[in-house]
């Protein structure tokens, strides 16, 4: 490793870190404009019980110190108590949660990955002819379907009309359908941009030499071809990774999986602040992480790229 | 006469140091005809148009976008049904049923406008719900492409056009933005803004909601990255070509380079970047509204039509299909055009 390279890595990892700081101080202040209390949604409360509660949940102090509290508490791991699960630290429900949610999002990126390359690569070796037509039609339909039309449609055919899934994520086998509902955007968008990448790269001189000296067709295509046609699809990662993380939300809601995105929604609906800030902060540092990751393994793959 | 000599004949003798006085003898009608274009000069603009209408792909897409945006905005106004109206007797009516009472009415004579797509839990007709909702759509995709133009335009010409330190620093904003999840953002905003907005007394701000009024806001805040990027990096490549050098030696000021010959230089990337910003918009608002932070009710949206759907989804798998659908049309035919639009204005990039 260069030291341009560690360099590059420094400076990504610091704007990284002030991107994270400034998802933190965002929702930190935009949560805390909020004129009402987070406790005036609960049944009526007497003014001394609210202050009471607003004591103990830190909320009567100056908006700079709880948010200079609450960066600290944020570095370990603290994120505060949940107001409207009782007795719950916002932590531990995300703790419980994340494991759905991981395992969906988890799940669907590599399908989408594995099949998305698949299919590109596919696509473009069969340029023109039907294979290649028929992956182009099916992936300009998939990319015009948001995930939660697919999902409630998934739910009205697999689950309720055929019965071959649970309607509940929590039933055995009941993450499939989340999985695949989740899986398809990202999945054509994949093939799209492999297909084009693939296309471009078996246009280029190197491929044609390896040709010329009588290479065999398979080791051109695995070893020269696509190996050098992944760039585009490695940067793609990143934001396909945020695209399922918020998709899920609206996933897990439709086949009631107790994971990240519903406990979002629920917060929501009982407006729980520390819950809808933990969440938020927590969603959004995951994301920015997998971004990071996914263009640091983009220049390591392809070392031609200036590091700016 | 001299002067009755063909244009041919007098440029066959042009090399020739014979310089006889009829070379300066006034132009005849014959030789202005050669000066004339045969064809009329063609501007890039104009060239890709005329490709975008060679493509029909694109322009069935763009027909069925007219379409649908002239029944999104005409069919409210003729409409017999309004999108508010309850009717406990018509109850989860399918496509073109009419209730009992309506039933009476016809036998009576009178003449009841069917319900093309049936009705609703709450008994209002589905078709004109679907019609509002593909309004909402296509009026956040429109706002979503003016904003992403202008915010985007200024930033990245702006960025690009002086270059050095201030475009290090305009475009280190630009990546921070970009690595921002906005999704995330747009709700935040929606529940911190639901106070303020149901205490307004503005009665657009109420019609519109707190969710439609912070993914407005998200637009402007973090969408137009994308577009002042492409704006950035296309006036980058272009600023050192001497026309631009030309009009700084005259005297054009950095806003009459930027806006005169810089950005419409852009105008191709400029289309393309502003038709792919349209579907995902339209996709954050469907979401959004799915969520139950979209449009406040009773405004329908075609994500809170299908979220609604879910209710007896398998009595009733119409009240899901219509939304769906509409609004995979919308953006299969955004894709399709912003597609034949990138073909038909960068014709490099096909493949």
């Amino acid at each position: 490793m260069s030291s341009r390279f560690l360099l590059y890595l420094l400076k990504r990892f610091g704007m990284a870190i002030f991107t994270i700081f400034l998802v933190i101080a965002l929702t930190f202040f935009i949560m805390h404009a909020i004129p009402a209390s987070p406790f005036s949604a609960e049944k009526a409360l007497n003014d001394a019980t609210i202050r009471a509660l607003e004591a103990k949940y830190g909320f009567d102090k100056p908006v700079i110190v709880q948010f200079f509290n609450y960066l600290g508490n944020l570095f370990h791991l603290d994120f505060g108590l949940s107001t409207a699960w009782v007795g719950k630290t916002v932590s531990e429900l995300i703790g419980d949660a994340f494991g759905y949610s991981a395992t969906i999002g988890l799940s669907a990126a590599i399908i989408a990955l594995t099949l998305g390359v698949v299919l590109g690569a596919f696509a473009a070796l069969t340029r023109g002819r039907w294979p290649d037509k028929i992956i182009q039609v099916v992936t300009t339909a998939l990319v015009s379907m948001p995930s939660f039309v697919v999902a409630t449609l998934f739910l009205l055919i697999f689950a309720l009309r055929l019965r071959w899934f649970p309607t509940m994520g929590s039933q055995p086998g009941g993450l499939v359908l989340p999985i695949i509902s989740l899986s398809l955007y990202p999945m054509a968008y994949t093939t799209r941009l492999e297909r084009s990448a693939m296309l471009d790269v078996l246009g280029q001189d190197y491929v044609r030499t390896a040709r010329a000296k009588g290479l065999p067709r398979p080791k051109i295509i695995y070893k020269h071809a696509l190996k050098n046609a992944l760039g585009p699809v490695v940067t793609y990662a990143g934001p396909m990774m945020a695209y399922i993380l918020t998709g899920s939300m609206v996933v897990e809601n439709i086949f009631a999986v107790p994971g990240l995105g519903r406990l979002f929604v629920n917060s929501m609906m009982r407006t729980d602040y520390m819950m809808i800030m933990g969440v938020t902060i927590f969603l959004a540092t995951l994301i920015i992480s997998l971004n990071l990751l996914s263009d640091i393994l983009y220049k390591l793959l392809d070392p031609r790229i200036d590091l700016r | 006469m001299q002067n009755n000599d063909s244009y041919q004949e007098r440029s066959k003798r042009f090399f020739t140091l014979q310089q006889t006085p009829d070379l300066f003898a006034p132009a005849t009608e014959e030789d202005k005809a050669q000066q004339v274009l045969t064809k009329p000069s063609v501007s890039f603009f104009k060239d890709a148009m005329a490709r975008l209408r060679r493509n029909k792909l694109a322009m069935l897409c763009l027909g069925i976008i007219i379409v649908i945006a002239l029944v999104a905005f005409i069919a409210p106004i003729i409409y017999p049904y309004s999108y508010t109206k309850q009717d406990v007797t018509a109850q989860y009516l399918k496509p073109f049923e009419y209730s009992a009472k309506e039933q009476a009415k016809i036998a009576k004579g009178e003449n009841i406008f069917p319900h093309i797509m049936g009705t609703d839990n709450l008994g209002r007709d589905y078709a004109i719900r679907v019609i509002y909702g593909t309004r909402i759509s296509l009026m956040v995709g429109f706002i979503a492409a003016v904003i992403v133009v202008i915010i985007g335009i200024i930033y990245g010409s702006i960025s690009g056009y002086f270059g050095g330190k201030v475009d290090l620093i305009m475009m280190r904003i630009v990546d921070i933005i970009y690595s921002l999840p906005d999704v995330l953002i747009v709700i935040l905003l929606s529940v911190a803004i639901k106070d303020i907005v149901s205490q307004s007394k503005n009665e657009l701000v109420i019609k519109l909601g707190a969710g439609m009024i912070s993914i407005f806001i998200v637009f402007g805040l973090l969408y137009w990255v994308g577009m002042a990027r492409q704006v950035r990096g296309q006036i980058l490549s272009i600023k050192e070509q001497e026309f631009v050098l030309a009009a700084r030696a005259s005297g054009a000021g950095a806003r009459r380079i930027i806006f005169k010959h810089l950005v419409p230089n852009c105008i191709s990337v400029i289309i393309i970047t502003a038709a792919m910003q349209i579907p995902s918009a339209i996709f954050t608002e469907s979401f959004l509204s799915f969520m139950g932070m979209g449009v406040s009710i009773p405004m329908p949206s075609l994500g809170s039509l299908a979220s609604d759907a879910r209710i007896g989804l398998v009595s009733h798998p119409f009240l899901l299909i219509f939304p769906a659908l509409t609004i995979f049309l919308i953006v299969l035919s955004f894709n399709l055009l912003g597609n034949g639009l990138r073909d038909a204005f960068d014709p490099k990039l096909r493949n």
